[in-house]
């Protein structure tokens, strides 16, 4: 965007002799000494580098587990769930999330007994527990019915469901039927219903509807009886209700009607014969009842049951006796249905309620809830089924905090000692959250947003204040000698299991881990995590613990935003070290809706309390939002936000900012790609604006691909954030090479059209991947190469002067990465000393980004073994120490890979001075050592991104890895060269110490004799 | 062996022994479907010996093609994808504590019921559709039990050591001199 201010030119002449590998410096120390000292020191260099390339620079024993790191698992957003029965006796829930996920819940705690995260395109659509030991999972648009024992989650049995055309699903388990001693699974899917053994998921009967798009809405079992209904919907205005005996399949009866006035969506059965329908204009109530063959509809305007109705109603699909739930503009309606069909408001409550469905709590009767919330606080009502005037419960629950509005409410029953009901809700909250309430009071709450991760960005602790003392938790001498000498009794494997115990406890003390305040290492930081939710968390990186919370305002549907997502984070303010009074604050950006051209939102959080200091509504689309290396006076980081026409409009809108930024205006550069049409497209901005803060736009390269040859699938360019320390490498020989260090490279990966699906889709002989890499100031393509026979996903990582990627060779049928290396040729001349000499150089000539360099690219290709999620590359505090890339691998784990093994110099047989170098000999494959994996035997389920934090030690960067679950780890890409470990030993040091002065003491007094003796002598 | 009538020449019947077919009526593709074939195999785990606790079968994943589907296994081992295309797939498992190469599959339509499976890492042909581990994985370093070596190559014990040297030799080796 700018000129590379990695590149000055004085800086660059150093360089020439001072190059960042510390390997260098001992090449250095070899030449000066003999020739026979220099050998020995090559042997020993290169048992170093051998040495250190059989251990990994990641490892961790076991003991050390939980000091740097930290996991949190999660489940997501509940969609179900399906208490265990009294019988059972143990208290869980199991639920299915938004996230494909399927747990066991513990009920007094809210713990995960088991859980099981399904394929990305396996959502649950229904759960059931089948005869007490078995839960039942229908997903896949109802082709995948699953069983899984109750108590340990293994899966018992997987049965493949399979019809003529993709249908809403619906899952029945009836407690009662019995075929040939079997119990039954009723599911129905993809125009078929399908009548499945429990015992061992064998297809008993299987009866294909004939009728094209048939939506189900509710299965019911007629009571006791071996029939079932099957109620649904064709198109828009057909009603369809089918009779089956379930013991045979047979159909009994087939009706069909249409629906006077149309159908919009939602139904609500009422009772095991009556289907209450809103009109598709949601003003009139449609009651469909389908008795012994014949279907009857009974009309009621919305007018009728409630007065100045304007709008649209919608009903609420639920299960209730007779009873059934209209959502208008601003209140919730119960309506009951009389046995004569006529409609009866019995309540009107306020319009955020949600409704359980019924549960039987005795013999014949029937119990149901309803849940509202008032700012800190939700009503949970009970009622019986039958009876509204009598309220089996009601209380009002306290919450900690403001979680917006109750989505779900699911009711479970138990006796007290005192043979009176008890009930307890799990409830699902706006913000994601799920809430265990029992006796007016909430047992436990589960963070589930924070399965849902969108962005993440770091923010530094407040500074600690002088005189507030951290020396209390110091302890005597006495007890630190003490403490050390149990660390010695660990180091030489004395110690009992109880003095291991008392060894972690005293590492996570003197960590102080968990402080509120910015440590020396730069370790201890926040990171504010943007969820699906519109949920903002601040993690302590120390422990893993959320700080605070804050549903944000702007970001919950309401009139004028129908369904606001965020978008990402950027760091708006920033105050400078010695800021103390001052807050940094984080811009989000979200939109109100999920294309490009819905409107824009901002809203701006201060990062130590988690207050939303101000928000503002757009008037104009974001597709794309750009930092600018700017502030203003107050510290504030200037951002330009482009919409969808086109347009650039600055923020913040303050004349302070316009005017720093227009001297700028000529140096603002930035491109789209554009993947369904295959263009890539670089702008500038035009002088004049055309109000105060919006500028337009001109657009000033373009490269479109051929779309019948090459499909875009992805596009990578650098971290805007990250720092290289050096722009030159010495190789072997004494030579030097320049990085070609650009921060406006960009990677695009386009494949054949034919060969974009999944793998197994298409032959090697049809398919190709072609990789570019462009400059994103000029448009200029520096390289581009083709793999034949390969395929995506591909997956990218661009970092100083190297990218590298992940695709499918389809001729090997394996997984490859490969590593394009850029460097600079037009400074390649300036190796000559003489030259330098003379001043025949052009290191004083400006880097521009406007130049066009002459360039030389290296390239190579390995075998990897895995399928990879997402790859990231370690950033570091000045960008010295060596790089390590991140590969999140398909079973969920993190990898750590040393860079030295995506060399393009490696050969299969380097020279004595490349080894030295520390070239590894060329292999065909990427080695995957364990020790490596930087999540060690946990797992974070649900992979989809991992960011790296630089920390302020030179050696350190931090990782956070999310998915449905989180991990964050410390991680030395060369190990901690610049502190001691943990491990050191102290107490190790003072003995020798205590040693050496005895012995200074023990010679003094010998040679004292000694002198003696010899005078006497 | 009427059973066998009813299987469609469609179905791609891999490595599994024909009893437990019979056995196993999971595997049946229901007439009228002819785009889709089945996918069966088994995953053995040998019973742990080296470190760590024995994985259990229930955290077990099958992912096809990169996760275009997920499977878990059944109590004996058993996984099946089905509805898969003909083509050649990727077959990977995801155990912690053990490494699984991945295996490439051949589905093809005009040889149905052929069994075309091999591992990719060390391009191994497999008979039938029995994928083992090639290796455990041990996520962390072994702690070296104690050893008087360690002690004394430290830089503590290398510093004792001198100073011992210096101390009791020395003197001699200056006597020795002197006289």
């Amino acid at each position: 965007m700018h000129k590379n201010p990695s590149s000055s030119p004085s800086r660059s002449v150093y360089l020439v002799t001072l190059i960042d590998e510390t390997r260098r410096e001992k090449k250095t120390l070899g030449k000066d000494f003999s020739s026979a000292m220099a050998t020995m020191l090559r042997v020993f260099l290169l048992l170093l580098s051998l040495l250190s390339l059989t251990a990994p620079a990641f490892s961790l024993y076991e003991d050390q587990v939980g000091l740097a790191d930290w996991h949190q698992k999660y489940i997501g957003k509940v969609k179900d769930a399906v208490f265990h029965t009294q019988k059972t006796g143990r208290k869980r829930v199991v639920v299915s999330t938004e996230e494909n996920v399927i747990a066991s819940l513990d009920l007094r705690h809210g713990e995960i007994f088991w859980r099981h995260v399904l394929g990305p395109n396996d959502a649950i659509d229904g759960i059931d527990i089948a005869m007490g030991k078995y839960v039942i999972t229908l997903s896949s648009e109802g082709s995948i019915l699953r069983a899984w024992n109750l108590p340990d989650g293994q899966m018992v049995w997987e049965s493949f469901l399979q019809g003529p055309y993709s249908s809403k699903s619906s899952l029945l388990v009836p407690a009662s039927l019995r075929v040939d001693k079997d119990n039954v699974i009723l599911a129905f899917g993809k125009g078929c219903i399908h009548a499945i053994s429990a015992i061992h998921g064998d297809t008993l009967w299987k009866k294909d509807l004939e009728a094209d798009s048939f939506e189900i809405q509710y299965m019911i079992q007629a009571s006791d009886s071996d029939v079932i209904h099957l109620v649904g919907f064709v198109g828009s205005s057909q009603f369809d209700s089918y009779t089956i005996d379930a013991k045979s399949g047979e159909l009994i009866k087939h009706d069909s009607a249409a629906i006077p006035g149309g159908y919009s969506g939602q139904a609500a059965l009422v009772s095991s014969n009556t289907l209450v329908v809103m009109d598709s204009a949601g003003s009139t109530v449609t009651t469909i009842s389908f008795h012994d063959g014949k279907v009857t509809f009974n009309q009621t305007p919305v007018s009728t049951l409630i007065e100045d109705f304007v709008g649209k109603a919608i009903i609420s699909a639920s299960k209730l006796e007779g009873l059934f739930s209209v959502k208008t503009g601003t209140l919730t309606l119960f309506v009951r249905v009389t046995v004569e069909g006529k409609l009866e408001v019995v309540n009107k409550v306020d319009y955020a309620t949600a409704v359980s469905d019924l549960l039987a709590i005795s013999e014949d009767r029937q119990a149901f809830a309803f849940v509202h919330s008032r700012s800190t606080d939700i009503d949970l009502t009970v009622k019986l089924g039958a009876d509204w005037n009598h309220d089996l419960l009601k209380e009002s629950v306290k919450m900690d905090q403001e979680r917006g509005s109750v989505k779900k409410v699911f009711i479970n029953n138990y006796i007290r000692t005192d043979r009176s009901h008890g009930f307890r809700a799990l409830i699902v909250m706006e913000d994601h959250s799920l809430l265990l309430v029992q006796q007016g009071a909430i047992v436990w709450s589960r963070e589930d947003a924070l399965a849902s991760v969108i962005d993440v960005k770091t923010s530094e602790l407040p500074v600690e204040k002088k005189g507030v003392s951290v020396a209390k938790v110091e302890e005597t001498l006495f007890e630190w000698l003490q403490g050390h000498v149990l660390k010695l009794k660990g180091t030489l494997m004395l110690a009992s299991p109880d003095d291991m115990a008392a060894i972690q406890a005293l590492r996570l003390k003197a960590s102080g881990k968990s402080k509120m305040t910015r440590d020396h290492n730069g370790f201890r930081k926040l990171l504010i995590v943007l969820t699906k939710a519109g949920k903002i968390f601040a993690l302590h990186t120390g422990d893993g613990r959320i700080i605070w919370s804050r549903l944000l305002n702007s970001l919950r549907q309401s009139a004028t935003c129908e369904a606001p997502t965020g978008l990402n984070l950027f760091p708006w303010h920033v105050p400078h070290h010695h800021a103390l009074d001052e807050n940094p604050s984080v811009l989000v950006v979200s939109r109100c809706g999920p294309s490009d051209d819905a409107l824009g939102l901002l809203s701006f959080v201060d990062t130590y309390t988690g207050k939303e200091l101000s928000s503002a509504s757009l008037d104009h689309s974001v597709v794309q939002v750009i930092p600018l290396p700017f502030m203003d006076s107050t510290e504030q980081r200037l951002h330009l936000l482009i919409d969808a026409s086109g347009q650039a409009h600055l923020y913040p809108k303050t004349s302070d900012a316009l005017s720093i930024f227009r001297p700028e205006l000529s140096n603002v550069y930035w491109y789209s790609v554009e993947a369904e049409t295959g263009i890539i497209k670089g702008y500038a901005l035009k002088e004049k604006a055309s109000d105060n803060y919006s500028f337009d736009t001109r657009s000033i390269w373009s490269i479109v691909f051929p779309s019948e040859s090459e499909k875009i699938i992805k596009s990578s360019a650098r971290k805007s954030n990250e720092v290289v320390h050096t722009q030159a490498k010495v190789i072997a020989d004494q030579d030097a090479m320049f990085k070609y260090i650009s921060k406006n490279l960009l990677f695009v990966a386009t494949v054949a059209p034919k060969a974009s699906g999944d793998i197994g889709s298409s032959t090697p002989e049809e398919s190709w991947l072609i990789v570019y890499l462009i400059d994103t100031i000029t448009g200029r393509i520096l390289q581009r190469m083709t793999h034949h026979g390969a395929q995506g996903p591909v997956e990218a990582v661009v970092s100083e002067n190297w990218v590298i990627y992940h695709y499918f060779n389809l001729r090997a049928h394996r997984y490859e990465m490969s590593v394009i290396e850029i460097y600079d040729q037009s400074r390649a001349d300036n190796k000559d000393v003489w030259k330098l000499i003379l001043g025949k150089h052009n290191l004083t000539s400006p880097v521009s980004s406007y130049s066009r360099p002459e360039v030389m690219t290296r390239s190579q290709s390995y075998f990897f073994t895995h399928s990879v999620k997402s790859i990231a590359v370690t950033s570091t505090a000045k960008g010295i120490t060596s790089k390590q890339l991140l590969i999140g691998t398909v079973g969920d784990q993190v990898l750590a890979l040393d860079k030295r093994f995506l060399d393009p110099r490696r050969s299969v047989n380097p020279t004595q001075a490349e080894k030295e170098e520390g070239i590894i000999p060329l292999a065909d494959s990427l080695p995957i050592i364990p020790q490596s994996y930087v999540t060690h035997a946990l797992k974070v389920e649900g992979l989809r991104g991992i960011e790296t934090v630089p920390a302020k030690l030179e050696s350190t960067t931090l990782i956070f890895a999310y998915g449905v679950d989180l991990f964050f780890t410390r991680f030395a890409p060369s190990r901690t060269y610049d502190s001691l470990t943990e491990d050191f030993s102290y107490a190790l040091l003072l003995l020798t110490i205590v040693a050496l002065v005895a012995a200074i003491f023990i010679t003094w007094i010998l040679s004292e004799k000694k002198e003696l003796r010899d005078k006497w002598r | 062996m009427a059973s066998i009538a009813r299987w469609r020449p469609a179905l791609l019947i891999l490595l599994l022994q024909f009893c437990l077919l019979v056995r196993s009526p999971v595997l049946a593709i229901s007439p009228g479907s002819v785009d889709g074939y089945t996918i069966n195999g088994r995953i053995k785990i040998p019973v742990a010996k080296g470190f760590g606790a024995p994985v259990k079968i229930s955290n077990v994943k099958v992912i096809l093609n990169g996760g275009q589907n997920v499977t878990f296994l059944r109590p004996d081992g058993y996984f099946s994808f089905h509805n898969v295309p003909a083509g050649t797939h990727l077959i990977e498992v995801s155990a912690t504590g053990y490494f699984f190469s991945p295996v490439r599959v051949d589905v093809s339509a005009r040889f149905p019921g052929k069994v075309q499976a091999a591992l990719t890492e060390n391009r191994r042909g497999l008979t039938e559709l029995v994928l083992e581990p090639l290796r455990e994985e041990y996520y962390y370093e072994i702690r070296e039990p104690f050893s008087i070596m360690s002690l004394v190559k430290s830089p503590m014990g290398l510093m004792i050591g001198f100073m011992l040297v210096v101390v009791f030799l020395m003197p001699k080796l200056m006597e020795n001199m002197g006289s």
